[in-house]
């Protein structure tokens, strides 16, 4: 098994009281988080760290408590023991209210969209902003500016019901993304896509980590998602178009790591070259199928 | 687990649903279009049923109930009898009912099909949370339209009763209102508003919860709905009993 390196949240001064370099807070950490349903353990003793501008793969088979890490996050459940940190703040003990805020901060990208069936494109859009009371000349700026992140403006003013499944997964993106979120959380954004549309959902998440500057952690069980996320990077050329290029080792070494859970461990936390590169048998099975 | 700790937990859940929508009360955002919406939908939108309901019941209790007050001479207290058996039991309690029919069912199954898509989960994540934007507007309107339709039910119910007490027969139409005048005295006015104040609180709190907890997609969502209906009848039919005690102990009997 692979140990995951904990990023520390020093004081910025060593014991003579000279100043010392302090390594920046992570965005999300996990500390020893362990979880059960019953007597099914979920997640056992688990650690881990996601920097900032980050893009962390969870990688795992179906029931390995991928989703449930997301969950955590969000504190829609708690721990059992442990501790979890957003953007330092620890959010294991946190009332309802206190987590309201901590989830405003987050943008959560759900499998199949999860849009609000009664509200048209915009409206989802702008939920966010609705709810915090924004002027509506605002909201319907912000709205158009996040749509077309996504190349969705012509949809603005459609129904849920008569979007296709990758359409609807881009407006929750764009919907997540509005109030410009430091984290956003993807739960199986390419889940029954087809290649071209899921290559879209991907060339989105490069594009929030490369020129927004965005954590995110990306829970997929699909091989082709790390294929692109982890070889490829974004850069705006001249003309402000954004254009997408293969990246050498180095640059994924920095920014795109990947960790596979088993029964409730972390089996492998490493970058993705690691992960094929890997002998162990239940990796080897789930990249190759057997 | 064994009937009577889900019976607990169940109503512990019930409980801390209720504490929340009335926590969320004294904060902003108060959602109040939406509050008007739900009231449209509940109020609105039942008064067709619950004035069918009544006007039928008022009909059917004078056809009823007439042959034996006219065996016994007293068929000119007719109304009193129709009046105190609308306005204290019948109204609120068919009332409440077929609220729990259409409202009840309705909202469960929203808020079910809701859960199992995971836009309860996204609202959350969005930083709302679904016991004041959702339950607390349904919630509202069911406790501030139940008692209006009641008192709809009442006075078709009581022209159902007055129209079939006159054209089958032949009762004075004078008679009949002035016997109905009699039957419906303040307390009976109070008890038949009280009632469905309860009741409404016991449909929107039985159904939004039953809606939250869905479970086993869409099949969950069709179970939820049953038992938020089945749940919410039975539970107005046995608080009625103990309802009319505690409002009789109160203010006193009714005259038969």
């Amino acid at each position: 098994m692979f140990e995951d390196i904990t990023v520390s949240n020093g004081s910025g001064m060593n014991g003579n009281g000279a100043r010392v370099p302090v390594a920046p807070r992570p965005a999300i950490e996990f500390r020893n988080v362990d979880l059960a349903f019953d007597d099914q353990v979920i997640l056992s003793d688990v650690s881990f760290c996601v920097g900032r501008g980050e893009t962390r793969f969870v990688l795992g088979g179906s029931g390995t408590g991928k989703s449930t890490v997301i969950k955590l996050i969000l504190g829609l459940i708690k721990p059992d023991a442990g501790k979890i940190f957003v953007e330092g703040e620890d959010i294991t003990e946190f009332d309802d209210v206190e987590l309201m805020r901590i989830r405003k901060k987050i943008g959560m990208v759900f499998q199949e969209g999860a849009l609000f069936d009664s509200l048209s494109v915009y409206e989802n859009v702008a939920y966010r902003l609705h709810e915090a009371g924004v002027d509506e000349d605002e909201v319907e700026h912000e709205v158009r500016r996040m749509l077309q992140f996504v190349d969705l403006e012509d949809a603005i003013d459609k129904m849920p019901i008569e979007l296709s499944g990758g359409m609807r997964r881009r407006v929750g993106i764009a919907r997540a993304l509005v109030g410009d979120p430091n984290i956003v959380l993807f739960d199986e954004p390419t889940a029954g896509l087809d290649p071209p549309t899921a290559r879209t959902i991907c060339e989105l998440a490069i594009k929030l980590r490369d020129i927004e500057d965005v954590s995110s952690i990306f829970v997929t069980h699909e091989m082709n998602n790390l294929d692109y996320i982890s070889s490829e990077y974004a850069v705006i050329d001249r003309e402000g178009k954004v254009q997408y290029e293969f990246a050498g080792e180095t640059y994924c070494l920095l920014n795109t790591k990947v960790m596979m859970l088993l029964k409730g461990d972390i089996w492998f936390t490493g970058r993705g070259e690691e992960l094929k590169a890997s002998q162990d048998n239940y990796i080897r099975k789930f990249i190759n199928g057997k | 687990m064994n009937p009577l700790k889900h019976f607990l937990l169940e109503l512990q859940e019930v409980t801390g649903l209720l504490w929340r929508v009335l926590k969320g009360l004294r904060k902003r955002p108060r959602y109040f279009a939406e509050m008007i919406q739900q009231m449209d939908q509940v109020g609105v939108g039942s008064l067709g049923i619950v004035v069918l309901t009544g006007f039928f019941t008022g009909g059917v209790l004078i056809l009823q109930a007439y042959p034996t007050l006219q065996y016994y001479g007293a068929q000119s207290n007719a109304g009193q009898g129709v009046a105190t058996s609308l306005i204290r039991e019948l109204g609120p309690v068919l009332t409440a009912l077929m609220v729990a029919g259409r409202v009840g069912s309705s909202i469960s199954a929203e808020l079910g099909s809701m859960v199992v898509s995971q836009q309860i989960e996204a609202m959350r994540a969005l930083g709302t949370s679904p016991a004041r934007k959702l339950v607390t507007p349904r919630l509202v309107a069911l406790l501030v339209c139940l008692p209006l339709l009641t008192i709809a039910a009442d006075f078709f119910g009581l022209l159902g009763g007055g129209i079939v007490a006159n054209q089958i027969y032949g009762l004075d139409t004078n008679v009949y209102i002035s016997s109905v005048r009699t039957g419906t005295d303040i307390n009976a006015l109070i008890t038949g508003v009280i009632k469905p104040i309860f009741f409404g609180l016991i449909i929107g709190l039985v159904s939004c919860h039953k809606g939250l907890t869905t479970k086993g997609g869409t099949v969950g969502v069709g179970v939820s709905t049953t038992q938020a209906v089945v749940i919410s009848s039975i539970c107005i039919i046995i608080s009625d009993f103990f309802l009319s005690k505690v409002l009789q102990s109160l203010m006193g009997t009714t005259l038969f």
